[in-house]
């Protein structure tokens, strides 16, 4: 198991006995802080490039130019051109937005909403794996977190709805609530037939069995069982980051914004850049588990340092990312029956024979 | 006092406090918000006791599954905010008596069990060793609760679709 | 362990944190002018008619006691995945059983109809079905 990075040298099973020391606690926590740091705004960084991303990658395939405006006046930034300062333009105008809660909403829980929406989507980060040595937290059960913190986030998503007292926002956010736990069964299945094939539940585990090289990655093996899993979780996983074709709590022409309606401002930034977030989260999820995350495809060509590494996986993630944004601007919305109809009667019996194939492989084969 | 205490403490307060936003809030998205916390404080508790799957499975099972079927429920009933949720302070002596007679058995439960004192101070992962008890010693319970499931969700479905 | 939970729960309270950072943040800086127009429900613009709380289908909960059974199947699952390599064709077709009473439930339920979602009904729209003739012809008498 790689040892993360900024642990240093304590040895921190002994955390349990340690008496009052201090100074070892703190430093420890001092790491902590700084992993969380770094990992909060890298993710808000990873939030903003896809939005922007969002709104280039849509307009190129609507044969138009999309945000070009905005480039900064500084010379040697302005030359980038392509309106790539436009996101962050964006965020300081929400920042100046004014905060306008309804009169008829419940406060406490109108303000509790984006904090647990947020905080849920950014614990989940902790685990992931950019590298042998870049793991926040390597936890041993890290997959099955993954898992349970999106169930934080419908809790969210409920709460928002019923706080805005308005009938728009409670009906996207039961919507959307309905949407993504049907969607959840599916997708936690799916995933059984990676750790059935490694084992362990932890994700440094998982990808230190596919390094070597681009014939060991999951989504290959066991064929064509794990691809059927890969393609499982794949549309399971644009249903819960309510993306399209799955975007009915967010259409816009139907139910105006769904469970966001009655949020303006820093609030409403903080459950589009949870969204987006969750979006990198689960590309870089998708790639860890069956596309082999921060390996080479070469074996150990271009494997080395932790640079390429980070590349590696980086480009693995926007892949998936690219194509989850491709399908958006693709294909039409998906009706709310025809919703339930594909994840309990097309992807749940389709995971369960992933799941019994690979079993029956690995018992008579191996 | 070591920093263990200390975070067992606070979670055990986590607990402890939201326990009682949820029994006597009169709003009963409060009250849900107040369980939430509560299911957070218990699988903070587990973790410390170095029952890491069990942690998780808190918050999956609970969090995700319970307590969204509890929003849902408060949700498909109408008028929820105006009702108030505490009904007439009537037959007080014989409440008193029962809530007196529950304490003092949980009071006499709890100080006559055999307590593990000491904290785990080996935190070795839980979940292979759970999977292969399942498998060997505690088949039976397992393949009892398959059949449990059925039965709820065939009794859960038949009562909802009466309504 | 307990060092990767403690880190888990750090980032929690930092997710929190900047959230809470951002709209003090905010707050400061915003303008701040609440007219009643501002304040009330938003309806697409008319105003807001009907109580806020409507009645919801049975659907949502049923799918959700649904989903709780299957979500407690999944957690008896994971561990069976982790050591699966390592112990063999018993405890697959133990796991299999399991699977099967379950696929059992599933089956009732989609053949009771339970995870049927209410299908839009269509109804042509009288008024527009036919095109009047003076339109089809094509001259547009004022």
């Amino acid at each position: 198991m790689p040892t993360p990075v900024f642990s240093a040298n304590l040895t921190l099973t002994n955390l349990v006995t340690s008496v009052n020391n201090l100074s070892e606690t703190f430093t420890s926590f001092l790491f902590m802080a700084l992993g969380a740091i770094i990992i909060t705004g890298l993710a808000a960084v990873l939030a903003l490039i896809g939005v922007y991303l969002e709104r280039k990658i849509s307009a190129h395939m609507q044969d138009r130019v999309g945000p070009m405006e905005v480039n900064t006046e500084i010379p040697l930034l302005k030359k980038i051109g392509h309106g790539w300062a436009q996101t962050l333009a964006d965020a300081v105008k929400l920042l100046l937005k004014e905060d306008i809660v309804p009169d008829a909403a419940d406060k406490r829980l109108h303000l509790l909403a984006p904090f647990i929406v947020f905080a849920a989507t950014l614990a989940a980060f902790a685990v992931l794996p950019f590298g042998k040595n870049l793991i926040i937290s390597d936890l041993n059960v890290g997959l099955f977190y993954i898992v349970a913190i999106s169930s934080f986030v419908v809790i969210g998503i409920i709460l928002a709805g019923w706080s805005s007292n308005n009938k728009w926002s409670l009906f996207g956010a039961m919507r959307s609530a309905a949407q993504i736990v049907s969607f959840e069964i599916p997708a936690s299945l799916a995933l059984l037939v990676v750790i059935m094939a490694v084992g362990s539940l932890n994700l440094g585990d998982i990808v230190a069995f596919q390094t070597g090289g681009i014939h060991k990655w999951l989504i290959f093996q066991y064929f064509p069982f794990n691809l059927l899993a890969f393609l499982i979780f794949f549309i399971a996983s644009l249903a819960e980051l309510n993306r399209a074709p799955f975007d009915i709590p967010e259409a816009e022409s139907e139910i105006i914004a769904g469970f966001h309606t009655e949020y303006s401002g820093m609030k409403f930034a903080m459950f589009f850049l949870a969204e987006y977030a969750n979006m990198f989260l689960v590309g870089v999820v998708i790639s860890t588990l069956f596309l082999g995350g921060w390996s080479s495809p070469f074996g150990s060509f271009l494997n080395g340092s932790a640079f390429f590494q980070v590349f590696w996986i980086a480009l693995k993630a926007f892949a998936v990312i690219f194509v989850q944004m491709w399908l958006r601007w693709t294909l039409p919305r998906v009706r709310v029956d025809q919703l339930m109809y594909t994840s309990w009667k097309v992807l749940t019996p389709f995971a369960f024979v992933a799941m019994f194939g690979v079993g029956l492989w690995m018992v008579l084969l191996k | 006092m070591a920093l263990f205490d200390f975070i067992f403490y606070g979670f055990a307060a986590l607990t402890v406090a939201s326990a009682g936003v949820m029994v006597f809030s009169k709003n009963v998205v409060y009250s849900a918000v107040g369980l939430l916390f509560t299911f957070f404080g218990v699988a903070g508790i587990y973790v410390l006791l170095a029952a890491d799957f069990v942690a998780i499975v808190q918050i999956l099972i609970y969090v995700g599954g319970i307590l969204v079927l509890l929003l849902f429920g408060v949700m498909l009933s109408q008028k929820v905010a105006g009702v108030e949720l505490r009904t007439g302070t009537m037959n007080v002596v014989p409440a008193a008596l029962v809530v007196l007679g529950v304490f003092v058995v949980l009071f006499r439960v709890i100080t006559n069990s055999a307590w593990a004192v000491q904290a785990p101070t080996e935190f070795e992962p839980t979940t292979a060793t759970l999977g292969t008890l399942l498998m060997t010693d505690y088949l039976i319970p397992f393949e009892i609760a398959s059949v449990l499931l059925l039965g709820a969700l065939i009794g859960a479905a038949f009562i909802a679709r009466k309504n | 362990m307990l060092y990767n939970f403690a880190t888990v729960f750090v980032f929690i309270v930092f997710g929190a944190l900047f959230v809470g950072i951002n709209l003090t943040l905010s707050r400061l800086i915003q303008t701040r002018n609440p007219i009643p127009v501002k304040l009330s429900t938003y309806e697409c613009g008319e105003l807001p008619e009907g109580s806020s709380w409507i009645r919801f289908n049975i659907r949502f909960y049923v799918v959700a006691l649904i989903f709780l059974i299957f979500e407690v199947e999944i957690v008896f699952l994971f561990p069976w995945a982790v050591v699966f390599k390592k112990l063999g064709m018993f405890a697959f077709a133990e796991m299999m059983i399991f699977v099967f009473i379950l696929i059992v439930g599933l089956a009732y339920v989609w053949v009771k109809g339970d995870l049927e979602w209410e299908k839009p009904r269509i109804v042509p729209d009288q008024r527009y079905a036919t095109v009047p003739q003076e339109a089809e012809a094509g001259e547009l008498v004022a």
